[in-house]
């Protein structure tokens, strides 16, 4: 567990004794509260899944959307305060579409991240507002540059990633993305890997019912970054749900 | 419309041709005023904006001037934000907002050329009002009217590099032959991977045609 910063958390414009800014932790902390959204690239792609739990059965299927379109070629997924990301896809929308404006073409996803991760950042600095409440990872492909994949945190860094998780299961997520061999694999193999990946971290127990939301960009959307597809949706979330069932049986059968 | 341009205005002619592995850019070197006095005899308007990329100017030379120093100082932000060399169409870009923008004050035309190594050799035309057209070859400024059937038969794709340097002289010196407000010396500057390679041809060594 993490100390409490008695008297030297009250503002981001205040250092802690140890050097730490414990409201940026704070900020950290809300995203871990928040459910898991992962992204990994592959050899021609970027695919992004997110574990959307469901609070009440009269939500609109497909409505609270976790993934946003911040330009054609760009996709963003999101954990933490919602409305904390979705102020922040804006800011990247407008970087995104100043820069095309400017110079004419697409902006390339490593100078993007770091720019929203510089707006991030500076909410960091003063006492006056307080630090954004949210990670995002996002995703690009571009014909020369290939694929790429940044996230970004709450303390305002971005980093470049071959796959990378967010939000509760974090951990447990990071855990089964290592065992990917992401740089073989094309697009249609690892939508399937992402949603199993999302079913295995989801709690079954203390969250009860999710949807999962998938979404890609890749040579084999044509660079255009777009929600997967229903009927490859079903058939990887039909993977997913098997594999689980056969890791049960395995279990029970050692026993 | 060069004949309205107040002070100094660059009646010119130029040109950018893309061969295979480069692109040349080439004009002439005469600055006058009101059509009759020629104010300089050896300008370059040929101008550097980045490593690989080159403009080059018509209209009023203070226009242009203003607005390429602009840009040469947003291309070179740009690039070091980047962390790599500017891609051709993005400082063809800056030209063209900072034309667009400010039309009513501004009567300058621009050809962009350069090589990047997304797209190799390109030529962009960013016109006066702040159009910006892509092309495989362009020519421009007063001089420019003289030599458009001159160089719709002789220009092909894929040509070597001197094959397209005979061309870009042949075409500068039929130009500076008959308009009177582009003369001077010939500057031609060749892009490629490797480098910039600056040429200055004198107006007795161009080459000469049937009456000359």
């Amino acid at each position: 567990m993490s100390s409490i910063g008695t008297g030297y958390d009250l503002s981001a414009s205040t250092f802690s004794p140890d050097g730490r800014v414990f409201q940026v932790e704070y900020a950290m902390k809300a995203v871990e509260n928040s459910s898991t959204a992962i992204g990994i690239r592959c050899k021609d792609g970027v695919v992004f899944g997110v574990e959307k739990l469901i609070l009440s059965k009269l939500y609109e299927q497909g409505s609270n959307k976790r993934i946003f379109n911040v330009d054609r070629h760009v996709g963003m997924a999101v954990a933490g305060l919602l409305a904390d990301a979705r102020s922040l896809s804006e800011v990247a929308r407008e970087e995104a579409s100043n820069f095309r404006s400017n110079y004419g073409h697409n902006i390339p996803l490593k100078y993007l991240s770091e720019r929203v991760a510089m707006y991030v950042h500076a909410y960091t600095l003063y006492s006056a507002v307080r630090p954004f409440g949210c990670s995002f990872i996002l995703g690009s492909y571009d014909q020369d540059d290939g694929p790429q994949l940044y996230m970004v945190d709450p303390s305002g860094i971005s980093f470049g990633y071959w796959g990378c998780a967010i939000g509760k299961a974090k951990q447990a997520a990071k855990t089964e993305i290592e065992k990917l061999q992401m740089k073989d694999m094309t697009c249609r193999e690892l939508v399937k890997e992402v949603a199993k990946i999302i079913y295995i971290v989801h709690d079954e127990v203390k969250d009860k019912a999710f949807e999962l939301e998938l979404s890609w960009v890749g040579e084999v959307t044509n660079g255009k970054h777009e929600l997967v597809p229903k009927d490859i949706r079903v058939e990887a979330e039909k993977y997913a749900k098997d594999s689980l069932e056969e890791e049960d049986d395995s279990e029970e059968d050692n026993m | 419309m060069d004949s309205q341009i107040k002070g100094v205005s660059t009646g010119t002619t130029i040109l950018a041709v893309t061969f295979n592995g480069g692109v040349i850019i080439g004009s002439d070197s005469r600055a006058s005023i009101g059509g009759s006095y020629v104010s300089s005899k050896t300008i370059n308007k040929l101008i550097q904006v980045h490593d690989r990329i080159f403009c080059c100017i018509a209209g009023s030379l203070a226009d242009a001037q203003a607005v390429t120093k602009a840009a040469k100082f947003q291309i070179s932000f740009h690039s070091i934000q980047m962390e790599s060399p500017p891609l051709v169409k993005a400082a063809a870009s800056v030209l063209k907002e900072l034309c667009y923008n400010n039309k009513e004050e501004l009567q300058a035309g621009f050809i962009t050329a350069g090589w990047d190594r997304k797209k190799g050799p390109q030529v962009y035309t960013v016109a006066l009002g702040g159009m910006l057209l892509s092309q495989p070859f362009t020519i421009g400024g007063s001089g420019s009217t003289y030599i458009y059937g001159y160089a719709d038969a002789k220009y092909k794709p894929d040509m070597s590099k001197e094959e397209c340097l005979q061309f870009a002289t042949n075409a500068l010196a039929l130009a500076m032959g008959r308009d009177n407000v582009s003369g001077g010396v010939a500057h031609l500057v060749v892009i490629t991977e490797e480098g910039v390679e600056h040429m200055v041809i004198p107006g007795d060594k161009l080459p000469k045609f049937h009456d000359e």
